[in-house]
């Protein structure tokens, strides 16, 4: 090798920095030439979907799964034809499950990967750090996260949650549930960031209005990886324990409620997080038999399973106790990944609706989806009907409760969409784009 | 709960926390002593002990206590041999320059962790403890019948989580006896008194050096497998042991194998005991806030000898 450069010209400094300088001209001309990238491929070039992913960091698990389903949902959108004609291609980027990096990666996609729209955040401190740069980069930012800071209105236009229930209306759909069935004495674990705190003013509140009574509050920091001292603030009298926990020590979590109040102790309602991407036949967790769970879809395939959960199971490679076909221990985030397929569904309607072709359009785009109403069960949505708010960007709909039995999730009582529904708090409609 | 099985029960957790920390602790603690290298990388250490532990485990197969007893052996040698060869790779190549190693081990600490997350992946792990049975606990108190012995909702710990505590008492014992008792342990001591005599007494300070920093590292690890039953193994699970590691070798002395125990115990107890009682956050501070005193009164830590 050495050889050969000796005896062919030397590449002398000058002499590069004059083949990299045209290089650079060239590319600066390239680019300054108004709709070059357009003229060459209109009709066919692709529909730039970013993917803000949780690959690494606490929201992992999630992650992986949001990534299978986006995969799946965009196989299928392009199977039949793609969006106005034109393919869809996702964009994907890793934000560490990390606020700051969050809106580091907003910022990646709409400006250096020319994304049409980003969408698929799920940790609500993540979305609460990157939509405001997503509003002020005006481009449409279509969560997947469950948080009730969509509905409330501390965001903004941009950003839409068009797939996937808020906790607020979760958990008001649960409260009468728990008082009437489990106990009226609720004592509460959450985990201590925007999302955990959701559940407890929420909660709490709608329990008190269904006439039980809240017994303590247990905030747990979602980086904790013991949880045995938190344990002793159940107050004795407690009738139902409401655990929720994220990250990846939520099986420590449920394993340690177990060892903490053995064969004794309260009613147990959980939200699904505290399970999700766990295998419910751990060892350890043989306690939460007839327990009651939370679930935003049903993991395992019901008795009266409909087509459309069958169908969309085999496109994301689901099988029937909600693992991945190709290893069973690979237990899938089920309760939550849904969104990811509607939310893409969604996104797909709303552009065929405003005949959208690039982003001067993201503002009709928007508009698109804030007309979008009723929302029926379908293959695109197989979680069940939907209603969309479109004054406070949240979708609306059915919540499902099952009760662990051997070693599975029975579904036992769906709630309807009427009782997850409470007054707007904000009208987005009425911002400026 | 009452407060005193509520107490009990605090310092149970407390004392699972002061052995994990007094092990990892001990390890920057002899790293420092003899080599006067800042470990950064040391909470690294602790989770590739731990995430060994799982490849073991999974590789094992059959009774769980079979894996776990392979990962007790395998995991630590194996962080020791990753450890001794960054010594030789890159410590010794700057001389042990005392700022210059500090950078170099924040390196050590990125690379470790990325390698970590791109083979075993970002889900925390389980690992099968040999044995776990919970215990509850039963509670003297005065009841509406004078003196009365009670069972208290969830005053219970399980047999594993006592095991953890006398293992780590055994090897902290083993460790202060292969320092004080072995020849190796002489040599280590020899170097650490006055690197310069050493090697003119023909001590091979070099080999002294690797073996040390990998014997530091290995008992990290072996902390890491302890815990990981009750824990789980995560690519990101070293922060925590080394800042409180850090916390601990300060207050107890930088070297100070007894003083690291100590501070080990201290740190641990009012940890579990705070945490219960009034949070976690607080816990913290007031560790951080301790050391912060010991750096401004004591600044050579509780059992350190001031440097000439």
């Amino acid at each position: 090798m050495h050889k050969t450069q000796k005896t062919t010209t030397p590449v002398t400094r000058r002499g590069a920095l004059k083949t990299l300088g045209t290089g650079v001209g060239a590319l600066a001309a390239v680019s300054a030439v108004p709709g070059f990238r357009f003229s060459q491929a209109h009709g066919s070039e692709p529909i730039r979907v970013g993917f803000q992913v949780h690959r690494t960091g606490i929201g992992a698990a999630y992650g992986r799964w949001y990534d299978r389903t986006t995969q799946a949902a965009a196989k299928r959108i392009n199977d039949a034809g793609g969006i106005n004609g034109r393919p869809l291609e996702i964009i994907a980027a890793d934000d560490g499950t990390d606020p700051k990096r969050g809106a580091e990666v907003v910022e990646k996609l709409a400006t250096q990967e020319n994304c049409d729209v980003v969408f698929g955040t799920l940790f609500s401190h993540v979305v609460v750090g990157s939509a405001p740069r997503a509003g002020e980069l005006k481009i449409p930012y279509f969560v997947v996260s469950e948080g009730h800071h969509v509905a409330s209105g501390i965001l903004n236009r941009y950003t839409l949650q068009p797939g996937i229930t808020d906790v607020k209306s979760q958990v008001e759909a649960m409260a009468p549930f728990v008082v009437n069935n489990l106990g009226k004495k609720v004592t509460m674990v959450f985990p201590d960031y925007a999302f955990g705190h959701d559940h407890r003013d929420y909660f709490s509140a709608a329990v008190e209005r269904s006439g039980g009574s809240i017994g303590a509050l247990i905030p747990i920091p979602p980086t904790e990886t013991s949880f045995t001292k938190y344990f002793p603030n159940i107050p004795q009298d407690t009738e139902v324990l409401y655990h929720v926990m994220v990250g990846p020590a939520v099986l420590t979590f449920v394993k340690e409620l177990g060892e903490f109040f053995g064969s004794s102790g309260p009613q147990l309602f959980g939200f699904i997080d505290s399970l999700e991407a766990v295998d419910i036949g751990s060892s350890g967790l043989e306690f939460l038999n007839g327990s009651h769970f939370w679930e935003g879809f049903p993991r395992y395939a019901q008795a009266d399973q409909s087509s459309h959960d069958a169908a969309y199971r085999a496109a994301v490679g689901v099988d029937a106790n909600g693992a991945s076909v190709s290893d069973p221990q690979d237990v899938s985030t089920y309760a939550h990944m849904f969104g990811c397929w509607e939310t893409l569904n969604v996104i797909k309607a709303g552009m065929e609706a405003a005949n959208y072709r690039g982003p001067n359009d993201r503002t009709a785009l928007i508009e698109a989806v804030e007309a979008m109403n009723q929302i029926p069960l379908s293959d695109d949505h197989p979680q069940g009907s939907k209603l969309f708010n479109g004054k406070s960007h949240q979708v609306f709909g059915h919540q499902y409760i099952s009760k662990v039995a051997d070693g599975r999730l029975d579904l036992v009582h769906t709630t309807s969409i009427e009782d997850t529904m409470y007054p707007d708090e904000v009208d987005y409609t009425t911002q400026s784009f | 709960m009452d407060f005193g099985p509520h107490l009990f029960l605090a310092t149970l957790e407390g004392a699972i926390t002061a052995a994990v920390i007094s092990l990892t602790a001990a390890g920057l603690s002899i790293v420092f002593g003899i080599m006067r290298v800042v470990n950064v990388a040391h909470g690294e250490f602790f989770m590739l002990g731990a995430v060994g532990a799982w490849w073991v485990t999974t590789a094992v197969g059959g009774h769980p206590a079979f894996g776990f007893a392979a990962a007790l052996i395998a995991a630590p040698l194996f962080v020791g041999a990753i450890a001794a060869l960054a010594d030789r790779l890159v410590l010794f190549r700057l001389g042990y320059d005392p700022e210059r190693t500090i950078v170099a081990t924040i390196g050590i600490l990125y690379v470790i962790q990325q390698v970590t997350l791109m083979t075993f992946g970002p889900d925390a792990r389980p690992v099968e403890p040999p044995f776990n049975k919970r215990i509850p606990i039963p509670w003297l108190g005065i009841g509406e019948n004078g003196l009365e012995l009670t069972w208290p909702w969830g005053l219970a710990t399980t047999t594993y989580k006592l095991a953890v505590i006398v293992a780590a008492a055994v090897i902290l014992f083993g460790v202060w006896q292969f320092l004080s008792r072995t020849r190796f342990g002489l040599l280590m001591r020899a170097t650490q008194l006055d690197r310069e005599m050493a090697t003119a007494f023909g001590i091979p300070v070099r080999k002294i050096y690797a073996r040390v920093f990998g014997f530091g590292a290995a008992i990290a690890a072996l902390g890491a497998v302890l815990i990981v039953p009750v824990q789980q193994a995560h690519y990101l699970m070293g922060t925590d042991p080394l800042l409180l590691s850090f916390i601990v070798v300060i207050i107890g002395g930088l070297g100070s194998l007894p003083g690291t125990i100590v501070a080990a115990v201290l740190i641990g107890m009012s940890d579990g005991i705070i945490s219960v009682f009034f949070s976690p956050t607080l816990a913290k501070i007031l560790a951080t806030l301790l050391v912060a005193f010991v750096l401004v009164f004591r600044p050579q830590g509780l059992f350190g000898k001031a440097q000439a």
